[in-house]
């Protein structure tokens, strides 16, 4: 799928990693343009108005999450951050100051367009999809309804919320406590009853519930939905 | 003659002109009065004028209205104030100067003592210290107040001056300024109540200020002076190798006794030497036959040797059979040229027994001079006999009469078979027995009524005492000298077996000491020998200061003994200066310890603190000083010693730490540059070579390339995660898991490295939620079941088994692959530890260290063990929190 036309803001202090994120873009169609600086990415926001942001958390002069906080302020672009492993913290900041999904550094280029495939996808259709399908997975949102392979599945409410919670987003990640306040409601911080309707989830959705294909787990963040077996 | 300047006298005069100690002048006066006061004070405006810092230690103005006017005008330091006895003393406050700092001092009365509890015992120790700091003093001294003169003074004046400092401080001084007023005038002033007098030596000075005297002490003073420039003159030719009137080299010697008279013939040979510009030693002779001197007599010899060392002596106690023997061998030895011996004070008709020494000295001198110094009539106090004990046991008399009745008994009975000449035997055999038994009292009392039994008993007429036959007054005779010689060489070969016991003990001693030492390894075991030997010796409470941290530190002591503070100041004094400080020395004597600096080749290590039990006299004698300064040599050396032991230990242990740390670099850099290669070279293949190569090659390469990456990846996370482990960095996120969503993230990590790998999870019906760090705990069973992986063969599953028992979770993670040796089971969780293996298998041994560090950091455990049927089983055991 090429993006003509579509533009891209790659924000990464280092150069090999700007070279590499732009043949990978280049090839799928986009207009590529770099900053290396915080400062620098705001202006290109404002001067170019990209599709797509691809954002190095490690600027030199603003952090990454303050960044996103910043062009989050007026602007809907989509953003992926760039993120070293070990840097829950500073993902789930990320995220919750707007970012759409975050990619762990060193990734492979099939990694980098799924991600961006996921996020601009939902961009590009306006209007909310009522009916979800993923893989054996249907999720018809207007009529509540749940099936895996043709077999309907019983949820609780609350299941139900939660699925079309982890649904809504369209693969891309969602943190704990975005799901949490979405299906519980704000000021609600404990992770037992989260953890326990995941469980709960996955043994009625999921196949193996010890090895899921659907509902992804993302370590210390949150949860992804999305249809890959193993990686 | 060697016209050559003489080194030793070079480096004195170097080090007189060296700047870094201080200088002493003396203003030196023959009486209170001459002006010596005034004098000091004038000179110091002057220097003042010159733009030196002067400052008023302490200076005595008696109220003098001239004396006030001439201090007012300097700068005065605050004294320090002494309660003592209810009485407010004023002494000098020595911190206060040194911390002043001034160019030059003004400090009245240099042979003033100073009040108990003041650091030094003696004004002129304080000045001493004050020099050593580099600052200049001024002092006033009378003459009467050094030592060597002190008898001639005495002699002079008829007054006993108690208050004298050591010749040597004198010579020592830069300049000496002799304060001259001639008698006429000096008298003249004291009737116009010019000269200050205390009230209670009203009396004593009016006999002192006369004509007389004050002629004779003006004498004494001016030629001391002029003593003093002649050496002075002499050094400086001496120095510039000028050629003049040298002295013969003269050596002297004088020999000392436990009489007091002796401290007069150190002070008379001091002066002698001082005339002949000699070298000389004071000596006392320890004679094998003579028994342990008792208390004031040691005493009084310590005092008499402590002196001599302090004008300047050498001292030596000697041992020999007879004292001019010991005497002459040590004067030969030493080149002696004149011996200094005492006039003997015994009454003639003992001299005339026992052999005098003076006598036997002189015969055999050869051509060493004999000087024979006579002793005043007041002094003659001879020493307190102690060949005759006078406390005999009276059990022992009580024996002897009964040996004399057994003899009699036994004469009786048999007395008209025997001719009396033969009877006498019976007594002669019990007049020896009571000398060899007990002692020549008894004896000579066996003796005495063991004739008269004799007479009374055995010779006819019995039971009458006439004697018939005049002959047996011989026997008598013959009896009772026999009891005397037999028990007098008794008693002395008894003495000497127990004067040579005595001295066996102290050297063995030293040697079991020194064996002891010899074994002790470490520091502290070397002080526990040393504190115990020296304890059980002197029968004291021991301590060892030893520098720590820079400061001086108590580093053990007897168990019930713990050195205060103030204990801790004598030390730190004592080894600052490197002197004895303490109980029996000069410096703070009323401390209640006595410390001896700890001295070594290599400099001072440390501080030895000895005190009694009770608190009294610490009684040192010249042996036991001498056994005690070396045992504070052997504890020093023994100290040094353990010490660079510890130093040796310690670099080895660096040294090892070193290869050890430098070898696992080695290794972790070998890991990490190693899919470096693989990846270098896929790529540059590619780059370089790939119109040469076909699809299937690219492909392989590329495959090759992008699968090291990933093991690099994982080789630097597990860097990462264990630098951070052993940092201590690992700060848990925890929250309530699910332990089967931590189980799928781990699997998912995997991927591709489970391939068609089956794994078989089993979970419990009802599993509680846990407490963990999730991102963390997914790590660790990442990094079990790639272990796992690793070492078992692909188409064997693997078992991750989640159990409950008790209060803990258990999960395990088992293998059918070839296992581990049970004597590596222990270490598999160590830091790169990789079992060895037959096939080389990847990896640098870190990952279950790592899983280890992330387990215990949670409180929970990491055990290996060997699966039945083969494989290994890692099984980790968290404690169950409370988590609802």
């Amino acid at each position: 799928m090429t993006r003509n036309g579509l533009r891209a803001l790659i924000v990464d202090d280092e150069v090999a990693i700007r070279r590499f994120l732009r043949v990978a873009l280049d090839g799928e169609g986009f207009v590529v343009l770099e900053a290396s600086t915080g400062k620098d990415a705001l202006m290109a926001l404002v001067k170019e108005r990209p599709n797509l942001v691809l954002l190095d958390l490690g600027l030199p002069d603003i952090d990454g999450v303050e960044v996103t906080r910043r062009l989050r302020e007026w602007s809907q672009v989509p953003v992926l951050i760039l993120s070293v492993r070990e840097q829950e913290a500073d993902k789930i900041a990320a995220l919750d100051a707007g970012a759409d999904d975050y990619l762990t550094k060193p990734f492979g280029v099939g990694e980098l367009l799924a991600r961006i495939r996921t996020i601009l996808r939902r961009q590009a259709s306006g209007v909310a999809e009522p009916v979800f399908i993923l893989g054996g997975l249907k999720v018809d949102l207007a009529n509540r309804l749940v099936t895996m392979d043709d077999r309907e599945v019983q949820l609780t409410p609350t299941e139900y919320d939660l699925l079309r919670a982890l649904v809504t987003p369209a693969g891309k990640v969602i943190t704990n406590h975005q799901l949490l306040h979405q299906v519980w409601g704000e000021g609600y911080n404990d992770l037992h009853i989260l953890r326990v309707n995941i469980s709960n989830l996955r043994h009625k959705i999921e196949p193996d519930p010890s090895r899921p294909t659907y509902i992804h787990t993302e370590s210390g963040v949150g949860y992804r939905l999305s249809f890959r077996t193993g990686m | 003659m060697d016209t050559r300047p003489d080194p030793d006298e070079l480096l004195k005069h170097i080090q007189a002109e060296e700047p870094s100690r201080g200088k002493l002048k003396i203003f030196l006066g023959y009486a209170a009065g001459v002006g010596k006061t005034y004098a000091m004070l004038e000179a110091a405006h002057q220097r003042k004028k010159q733009g030196v810092n002067v400052v008023v230690g302490y200076v005595e103005t008696h109220g003098r209205v001239e004396t006030e006017a001439f201090v007012s005008g300097l700068e005065v330091l605050p004294h320090r104030h002494v309660e003592y006895q209810g009485v407010r003393l004023t002494e000098l406050d020595v911190d206060a100067v040194l911390q002043r700092r001034p160019a030059l001092v003004l400090v009245d009365e240099f042979a003033h003592t100073n009040a108990p509890g003041s650091r030094h015992s003696k004004r002129y120790l304080d000045i001493e210290e004050i020099l050593d700091a580099g600052i200049d003093v001024y002092t006033t001294l009378n003459i009467q107040h050094l030592e060597s003169l002190n008898d001639v003074v005495a002699q002079v004046t008829g007054v006993v001056v108690r208050e004298t400092v050591p010749d040597r401080v004198l010579d020592d001084a830069s300049e000496i300024e002799v304060i001259d007023l001639p008698p006429d005038e000096l008298l003249t002033r004291l009737k116009e109540g010019k000269v200050y007098i205390p009230e209670q030596a009203r009396r004593a000075i009016q006999k002192f200020f006369r004509k007389g005297n004050l002629t004779a002490l003006r004498e004494l003073s001016l030629r001391r002076a002029a003593e003093r420039v002649d050496d002075q003159m002499r050094a400086y030719m001496r120095t510039r190798a000028i050629p003049g009137p040298w002295p013969a080299g003269e050596r002297l010697l004088v020999c000392i006794s436990t009489s007091p008279f002796s401290e007069k013939l150190v002070r008379t040979t001091r002066r002698l030497a001082d005339e002949l510009n000699a070298e000389w030693f004071a000596v006392y002779v320890d004679v094998a036959s003579k028994p342990e001197l008792n208390l004031a007599n040691r005493e009084q010899l310590g005092k008499t040797l402590q002196l001599a060392e302090e004008l300047g002596a050498r001292t030596r106690t000697l041992t020999g059979r007879t004292i001019p023997e010991a005497i002459l061998a040590y004067a030969r030895k030493h080149n002696v040229t004149k011996i200094v011996i005492g006039k003997p004070v015994r009454p003639r008709w003992r001299e005339m027994l026992a052999g005098s020494v003076v006598d036997q000295l002189i015969y055999a001198s050869g051509d060493i001079d004999v000087y024979v110094i006579s002793s005043r009539l007041e002094e003659k106090q001879p020493a307190i006999p102690d060949e005759w004990r006078p406390h005999r046991p009276l059990g022992r008399y009580a024996l002897g009469i009964g040996l004399v009745a057994i003899a009699t008994l036994l004469g009786m009975s048999i007395r008209g078979n025997l001719e009396p000449a033969n009877l006498v035997m019976l007594y002669l055999a019990s007049t020896v027995i009571a000398a060899i038994f007990l002692g020549r009292g008894p004896s000579l009392l066996v003796s005495i009524l063991g004739v008269l039994a004799f007479d009374f008993f055995l010779i006819p007429p019995y039971m009458t005492l006439a004697v018939s036959d005049t002959q047996y007054l011989v026997t008598f005779a013959g009896l009772f000298i026999v009891s005397l010689v037999v028990s007098t060489l008794t008693a002395r070969v008894r003495e000497q077996a127990e004067a040579s016991i005595q001295r066996e003990a102290h050297t063995s001693v030293l040697y079991t000491l020194g064996r002891d030492l010899t074994s002790a390894t470490d520091l502290r075991h070397v002080a526990e020998i040393i504190i115990s030997h020296i304890s059980q010796v002197f029968g004291r409470q021991v301590a060892i200061f030893l520098r720590e941290n820079g400061h001086l530190q108590v580093f053990a002591s007897t168990p019930d003994y713990q050195p205060d503070t103030n204990e801790l100041g004598v030390a730190v004094w004592a080894f600052e200066h490197d002197q004895p400080a303490g109980l029996g020395t000069d410096t703070l004597p009323a401390a209640p310890l006595r410390c001896q600096p700890l001295k070594t080749a290599r400099g001072l290590i440390g501080v030895l603190g000895v005190r009694p039990r009770e608190s009294g006299r610490l009684l040192i004698t010249p042996e036991q000083r001498q056994i005690f300064d070396s045992f504070a040599h052997q504890a020093a050396l023994a100290i040094e010693r353990a010490s660079l032991a510890e130093q040796a230990r310690q670099a080895e242990l660096l040294q090892a730490t070193e290869k050890l740390q430098s070898s696992l670099l080695n290794s972790i850099s070998h890991d990490l540059r190693t899919p470096l290669v693989s990846i270098t070279g896929a790529l540059s293949s590619l780059r370089e070579r790939s119109l040469m190569l076909d699809q299937e090659a690219r492909d392989s390469l590329l495959e090759t390339a992008y699968e090291e990456a990933e093991r690099l990846n994982r080789l630097v996370g597990n860097l990462l995660n264990m630098t951070r482990i052993e940092a201590g960095a690992i700060h848990l996120k925890k929250g309530p898991c699910d332990i089967q969503d931590v189980i799928g993230a781990a699997l998912e990590q995997l991927g591709e490295r489970l391939a068609e790998r089956q794994i078989i999870v089993n979970l419990p019906p009802e599993m509680n939620l846990i407490n963990l760090d999730m991102a963390l705990f997914e790590q660790a069973l990442v990094n079990l079941l790639d272990n796992a992986v690793k070492y078992s063969p692909p188409d064997r599953p693997i078992d991750i088994n989640v159990s409950q028992v008790q209060n803990t979770f258990r999960i395990e993670i088992c293998d059918r692959g070839i296992g581990i040796p049970a004597e590596d089971l222990e270490h598999v969780f160590d830091k790169f530890y990789r079992v060895q293996r037959p096939e080389s298998v990847s990896g640098t041994g870190l990952g279950l260290a790592i899983c280890k560090g992330i387990v215990e950091a949670h409180g929970g455990k990491v055990q290996a063990e060997n699966r039945i049927g083969g494989g290994t089983i890692i099984r980790i055991i968290i404690p169950k929190e409370i988590t609802e």
